[in-house]
């Protein structure tokens, strides 16, 4: 299957398989007025497959929600159909409304307007906790994080 | 410098800060009248969206005693919530009115929250089962008044050692003194959790043990901390039933405790206290409630910056 080279774009690359439509839909490129791919299952030597989005616009992108959803993720910057720069995520230090905290005692749950904020307390487990409650979220796969009790 | 800042957690105050305070307190409790007029022209508003009689009673009379006014609501359908207000509507009106604002909210990170959209320092008076920083300063300032200070301490806790928030902070503060030692007394169901002994306690280097009968080990405290099994912590109220009554101090139990411990409780009790107890002069529970209102004036006079 081909895909069309991109001129100037980005290429977010090494997506664990399955994670790429949540990425894709967070990023609105499902109604983007560009032209964007969103190729699954893609054979991979490191994890057997994979998922690749080539977006054929140079976008801002907050790197930190994109470390949490998936920090094996690479971003490939492409001008004039070269590759410029590589960027690695990793954990981010802090994530803001990429997921709801899950305390039915929070107050995030009853004040709506408040943005849910996430702080890693633990780079190692993988470890947040939610800046009001303190309840702890270990980021999960595809960044559904999984409510921890330690 | 206290002046103007919030108090959302225990862990918001520097140990000498906490001494600054203790040290407050103990001037206003052997001379209250020296201290009757420092908050004069200021404004306590207490926003109570949980009842708690005796938490808002003790904030309003620090604030009187020291000269000042109050005013406030002491449940959610008082107040405009139940108008479908945001909290941040009502923090961001009742901040223009007052100096300082205590605040009691059902929802863990209430305080904070209220914090960023306060013109006014907010105490948090209790955020449900999370944070009572004022509660701390008053297990600390009774500590300090009835044991001579905070270092060298065997400190028993008892009941419900998982939700009592007030156990969690309490251990955190006495953490950060020499000497210390700890003895939690609970059921399997209540035990302190885990995260206190990972993060708290095994970085502090400090020795603890654990019991499941008080009677086993009441004779090694300096002071035992009694905990009501709370109801409103529990989803299930069968749980609730099967675990209230689990540990009850009685006379009997205080034979075996040694002369000069100290009995605290948070209040208010169920039944985990004998009345019979009251009469002994180590049950220190309700000099606690007094200490807690000092502890309160001093907090206050030092936030509002009128000391």
């Amino acid at each position: 299957m081909n895909v069309d080279t991109i001129k100037n774009g980005l290429v977010i690359d090494h997506i664990r398989a399955g994670s790429g439509w949540r990425i894709f839909k967070w990023l609105g490129l499902d109604s983007a007025p560009f032209t964007a791919a969103l190729i699954m299952n893609v054979p991979s030597q490191k994890t057997g497959k994979k998922d690749i989005i080539k977006i054929d616009n140079i976008i801002d992108i907050d790197f930190s929600v994109l470390g949490f959803i998936d920090p094996n993720i690479c971003v490939n910057i492409i001008k004039d159909e070269k590759i410029i720069r590589k960027i690695n995520m990793e954990l981010p230090t802090r994530v803001q409304n990429v997921f709801q905290c899950k305390n039915p005692r929070c107050i995030t749950v009853t004040e709506h307007y408040v943005p849910s904020t996430f702080l890693l307390v633990d780079k190692k487990k993988a470890l947040y906790r939610c800046e009001y409650c303190d309840a702890l979220y270990t980021a999960g796969e595809g960044g559904y994080p999984v409510e921890t009790r330690t | 410098m206290l002046k103007g800042r919030h108090l959302i957690e225990p862990d918001d105050l520097s140990v000498e800060e906490i001494d600054e305070i203790c040290s407050l307190a103990e001037q206003m409790i052997v001379d209250p009248a020296a201290f009757q007029d420092v908050c004069r022209g200021k404004i306590l508003a207490t926003l109570f969206f949980e009842p708690s009689t005796r938490t808002r009673l003790s904030f309003e009379a620090a604030m009187l005693h020291l000269g000042g006014s109050v005013e406030g609501f002491a449940d959610a359908q008082s107040s405009s919530a139940s108008k479908g207000e945001t909290l941040a509507d009502t923090i961001r009106v009742v901040s223009s009115y007052v100096d300082i604002i205590a605040m009691r909210n059902p929802k863990e990170g209430a305080a904070l929250l209220a914090s960023k959209y306060s013109a006014c320092p907010i105490v948090n008076a209790g955020d449900g089962g999370h944070f009572h920083p004022t509660q701390t300063l008053t297990d600390l300032v009774t500590i300090r008044q009835l044991r001579g200070g905070f270092e060298g301490h065997t400190i028993g806790f008892c009941g419900d050692l998982k939700f009592g928030r007030t156990v969690h902070s309490l251990v955190q503060a006495m953490c950060r003194y020499k000497g210390n030692k700890f003895i939690f007394i609970s059921p399997q169901e209540l035990t302190i959790p885990e995260y206190i002994v990972e993060n708290v306690l095994a970085p502090a280097g400090i020795p603890y043990e654990t019991a499941t009968r008080l009677e086993d080990v009441i004779d090694k405290l300096d002071i035992l901390y009694m905990t009501r099994v709370q109801k409103e912590r529990f989803f299930n109220e069968q749980d609730y039933i099967r675990l209230k009554d689990s540990y009850i101090l009685d006379k009997e139990k205080m034979k075996l405790a040694r002369k000069d411990m100290i009995v605290l409780h948070p209040l208010p009790r169920v039944n985990e206290i004998a009345p019979a107890v009251d009469d002994d002069p180590r049950a220190a529970y309700f000099k606690q409630v007094k200490y807690g209102m000092f502890a309160r004036m001093a907090l206050i006079s030092k936030i509002t910056g009128c000391l």
